[in-house]
């Protein structure tokens, strides 16, 4: 049977979210069609291969003390030989930090097509078509890819609802990893961990989260003496943080912190995905947008179309 | 240290009302306005600091047609010192390899230590060109770059991962990096200071003088083909209050009250 094959991912011993939300999208795009391999690389992955087991048709896993952390020379050798040996229909990676990182080298060194961030996958008769998202989140495009008998597919991540265990029997295949030692130029020193600062944004009931929207550091005031106002804590959306309106600490979304407060106010905010995926699990979700079609209303419960320094002063009255 | 940085001409959609052709074949949008690419701003002033730390020049390549001059003029105001312009309709419906191989055509000859990029483009946003690139040129790359030191003739750089994590790599020059949102505060730059650099000579170029034909480049070459486009899903869409200011707030006062556990 043909194989959809997926690169797990993991960091400080632990798999990440997009492992198990890329087997679930390969399940679904199985539909019993193909079997469905999972590849591990690893420097000591004993603690990891037991959380994937029942979840793919086959499990390598290539133990090697240079892949215990993801490094791109190393994971382009041992990666574009396996894709080259196994000739999958389509081999998953995410769309993440380590995926956006190999996936572009790894197409062209194995000339496979590929296609990235996607939110959707299809084989048609053996040929991929896949959606993703272009301008913002504003267009979704559909696109099919060139004929080919493997291709390559970043994953958005936070997009798949992903499944906690699975009914599979699952092979394990330890092999050796290949020979890389050869062209590894990119040394991984270590792992950096952003210093708290003064609040926990995760910790509050109630966040004010403003974005590029509020126009200028000048406005800033305005909506923290709203927050102050109805006991809410400040948070931004990434430019915001970017531009140094607000410090670091107080960014939502994949690269700031996620957040699950009672209530998030989202003024002058777009909803980009990697911003969604910190906030759209708050209990209420309420957005200011002067764009009616800002993607933050397809998550926000209620939606107010208006100029953020309009209703911010008129709304602190109502407190 | 010589750089060369890729920049590129975006529309600017925040606050755009694109709707799509009934055939949906075709973005329909009024008069969108073009600016330089955001993560390819942070690249320019990487570069450009870069430079002023180390010495050396900053070449801007471009691919686009003749407005995309706009976006290497701001490079040029904030400290570059020459630009290139690849400009060719035959470059159209390219994938990122096909833009990669125009990039890198126009700039293989030219000794650099470092190659930069932005991360990704707002308006496709493949996040790939940077680092296609750098294969094609079989140099190291880091991407997601937030801090980059020099230490002789290697670079330690910074790369942002998930959830405030960061990681530490080291890597020989020359080589390439793609420049995330935030590795720095750009320069502003003032429509003097575009004045300033107008008598520049942009270097133009084309397909034929790169050498590329149409099964490297443009749609025949491109793994990609665009079946149709169409309007993101919904979900369960918010519910949207409406009135006077006066009433809206009244109404979001009473939902903070209530799911915000306030009295
Ligand atoms: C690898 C990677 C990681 C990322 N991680 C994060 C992350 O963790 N968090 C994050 O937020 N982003 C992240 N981003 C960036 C993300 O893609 C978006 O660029 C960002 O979220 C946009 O922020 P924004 O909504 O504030 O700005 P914009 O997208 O510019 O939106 C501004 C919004 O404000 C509205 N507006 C304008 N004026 C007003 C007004 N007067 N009143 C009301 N509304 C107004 C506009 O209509 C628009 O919808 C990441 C990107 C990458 C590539």
């Amino acid at each position: 049977m043909k194989e959809i094959l997926v690169i797990a991912e993991h960091r400080q011993n632990e798999l990440r979210d997009i492992t198990f939300e890329m087997l679930t999208l390969a399940d679904r795009t199985a539909g019993g069609n193909y079997t469905i391999s999972t590849v591990l690389l690893g420097g000591d992955t004993t603690g990891l291969d037991g959380k994937l087991s029942g979840m793919c048709d086959r499990l390598i896993v290539m133990n090697d003390p240079a892949l215990a952390d993801y490094s791109a020379d190393a994971y382009l050798a041992v990666l574009s030989r396996l894709i080259t040996d196994r000739k999958p229909s389509i081999t998953l990676i995410g769309h993440t930090a380590m995926g956006m990182d190999l996936g572009p080298a790894l197409a062209v060194r194995t000339g496979i097509p590929y296609a990235s961030d996607c939110i959707a996958l299809e084989l048609d008769d053996g040929q991929l078509n896949v959606e993703r998202q272009i301008y913002g989140g504003k267009i979704n495009t559909h696109l099919k890819l060139k004929p080919a008998d493997t291709y390559l597919a970043g994953i958005r991540p936070g997009n798949v609802e992903p499944m906690s265990a699975g009914d599979k029997s699952t092979q394990l295949l330890d092999v050796a990893a290949p020979e890389f030692s050869e062209g590894q130029r990119r040394q991984f020193i270590e792992y950096i961990e952003a210093a708290m600062e003064d609040v926990d944004i995760a910790a509050a009931d109630i966040l004010v989260s403003v974005g590029r929207g509020i126009g200028k550091p000048e406005n800033i005031p305005v909506a923290e003496s709203f927050a102050q106002k109805i006991g809410a804590t400040l948070s931004c959306s990434r430019p915001v943080a970017d531009e140094g309106w607000l410090p670091k600490s107080r960014q939502v979304g994949t690269s700031g912190k996620t957040v699950r407060p009672k209530v998030y106010i989202a003024l002058g905010i777009s909803g980009a995905y990697q911003h969604q995926a910190g906030m759209k699990n708050a209990q209420t979700i309420i957005a200011v947008n002067t764009d009616p079609a800002a993607p933050i209303f397809n998550v926000a419960h209620y939606g107010i179309v208006g100029n953020v320094m309009a209703v911010l002063p008129e709304l602190e009255k109502h407190f | 240290m010589n750089i060369v940085v890729c920049v590129k001409q975006v529309p600017e959609v925040t606050d755009a009302e694109l709707t799509i052709s009934s055939d949906g074949s075709r973005i329909l949008a009024d008069d969108l306005e073009m600016d330089i690419n955001e993560w390819d701003n942070y690249a320019v002033e990487t570069a450009v600091r870069l430079k002023e730390a180390h010495g050396g020049t900053v070449t801007a390549v471009t691919m686009g047609d003749e407005d995309s001059e706009d976006v290497l003029r701001q490079a040029l105001a904030m400290g570059a010192d020459e630009a290139i312009l690849i400009d060719d309709e035959d470059f159209e419906g390219s994938d990122a390899v096909g833009i990669a191989r125009g990039l890198h055509a126009a700039i293989k000859d030219r000794p650099f230590d470092l190659l930069l990029a932005g991360v990704q483009s707002a308006d496709n946003g493949w996040g790939q060109v940077g680092l296609v690139l750098a294969e094609l040129l079989q140099r190291p790359y880091a991407s997601l770059v937030v801090d980059v030191q020099v230490d002789g003739d290697r670079l330690t750089v910074q790369r942002e991962l998930e959830s405030n994590t960061l990681e530490r790599v080291s890597l020989p020059l020359p080589a390439v990096l793609t420049i995330q949102s935030g590795a720095n505060t750009p320069r502003y730059v003032s429509i003097l200071g575009i004045r300033r650099v107008r008598n520049i000579d942009i270097e133009e170029t084309d397909a034929d003088d790169l050498g590329l034909d149409e099964d490297q480049i443009g749609v025949k070459s491109s793994s990609v083909q665009e079946l149709k486009l169409s309007l993101p899903a919904m979900g369960e869409g918010a519910e949207m209050l409406t009135g006077s200011v006066e009433e809206i707030c009244d109404q979001t006062a009473r939902i903070i009250r209530e799911k915000g556990g306030l009295q």
